[in-house]
């Protein structure tokens, strides 16, 4: 797959670290699975995660830890990799489709405005984490963030400030950045999207319904 | 081995001295157990990991007995993934890693930290952990107390205890930007250390 915009190391550091909201990590892991220049930059953040934990002072642990565990494991099946379903939809690359039924058309849309609708991942959380499908020509509204923003296409692409992005693109942005995605696709763009902290809108409609979206 | 208490008999071959063992022979040892699952080898991984995972779940701010059963879920985990252990594609300090970290999340948020599969590792054309394996931790620790302070705090905020980058700039009264750079320096000098083999 070509793939012109990439994760920032800074996100990748703080995957490995696991210090990522849900929804953030759900965006790094699903880009990561079909991304093999960001899936290395990831393994070594893990390396470094490795390194670390073998330069940790040791914790004294139970006594009895260690015999506990020994008279377990001959009870212990040894454990398998689940695969992935045989009939997944190839669309949902695999950490998304753990939480996805069927095909991205078959999902249950709630429409902001028209042309614009979101599907919410099954958690809560201080930010947002939902997939958003925008009709060509349809813009998404202005609006800035007090925290990181990311954005995977999985269908059909967008323009913004930043560039253009594609399928298995990811827009990683934060703060310092107002923008304003047009969809430039003849189909539907269909992203998934997470935020570590609420959307701020910058127009006056923006924040009008801002209440009524939820962000 | 079957008819002694558990533990009686391992408890003396462990005693040889540890100290003496690189990186890579603890590699060599979690191989071999995803061979042959032999409960002395476990026995002596244990003996070494246990108390660094340990360590790491209670800065994470895992307490008490939580930290103590955190603990043995992640070593139980060990013994059960081990036959999925590959030591071309990571060091055994990487994959016990990834294994406390998720095991943790996993624990503290009651839901499951979203992965890449392993399936998708081991299928990728792309050579996985390529040099990961030349990454000794001594080699590392080094490298972090070469970074300037404020490199090395932000990496050690996130790795220990597990902050978002708003929560770091929060704490350090710093913008979200700064902490994203300094994050971002503090990686860079650290591969350039390693090899310089991960250059986006």
């Amino acid at each position: 797959m070509n793939i012109n915009h990439h994760l920032d190391d800074a996100t990748l550091i703080s995957y490995s670290a696991g210090a990522l909201s849900q929804g953030m990590a759900l965006v790094v892991a699903t880009h990561i699975s079909i991304c093999d220049q960001c899936r290395q930059l990831a393994e070594a953040n893990d390396a470094l995660g490795g390194a670390l934990l073998e330069s940790l002072d040791s914790e004294k642990v139970g006594d009895t830890m260690l015999a506990n565990l020994l008279s377990q494991l001959d009870d212990q099946p040894p454990e398998t990799v689940t695969l992935a379903p045989v009939k997944r939809d190839p669309e949902i690359p695999v950490p998304l489709s753990d939480y996805i039924d069927g095909s991205l058309d078959q999902l249950e849309w709630k429409r902001i405005v028209p042309g614009v609708a979101y599907y919410d991942m099954p958690w809560e959380g201080r930010g947002v984490s939902r997939l958003l499908r925008i009709a060509p020509g349809k813009s998404m509204l202005a609006h800035t963030h007090d925290g990181n923003e990311l954005t995977m296409v999985l269908r059909g692409s967008f323009s913004d400030e930043v560039g253009r992005f594609c399928r298995g693109d990811v827009a990683d942005l934060d703060d310092q950045i107002e923008h304003q995605p047009l969809v430039d696709s003849e189909e539907d763009c269909i992203c998934l999207i997470a935020t570590d902290a609420p959307l701020r809108f910058t127009t006056l409609f923006g924040k009008l319904v801002q209440p009524i979206t939820g962000f | 081995m079957n008819n002694r208490p558990p533990g009686e008999d391992l408890e003396n071959i462990v005693q040889i001295s540890q100290a003496d063992m690189a990186s890579s022979d603890w590699s060599d040892l979690l191989a071999s157990l995803s061979e042959n699952a032999d409960k002395r080898v476990y026995a002596r991984l244990f003996h070494h990991f246990a108390p660094k995972v340990k360590a790491y779940i209670v800065r994470l701010g895992v307490n008490g007995g939580a930290a103590e059963e955190v603990t043995q879920e992640v070593m139980l985990s060990i013994w059960r993934k081990a036959h999925m252990y590959h030591p071309e594609k990571a060091a055994a300090s990487t994959w016990i890693f990834r294994l406390a970290r998720n095991q943790s999340i996993d624990w503290m948020r009651k839901q499951k930290y979203p992965l890449y599969s392993l399936e998708e590792w081991s299928d990728t054309a792309a050579e996985p952990g390529q040099g990961e394996q030349e990454v000794l931790s001594d080699r590392v620790a080094k490298a972090i107390s070469l970074l300037p302070e404020k490199q090395s705090q932000v990496i050690y905020m996130s790795y220990f205890e597990g902050r978002s980058h708003g929560d770091i700039a929060s704490r350090l009264d710093i913008p979200l930007g700064s902490v994203k750079s300094r994050i971002r320096l503090a990686s860079e000098k650290l591969k350039q250390i390693w090899g310089g083999e991960y250059e986006h």
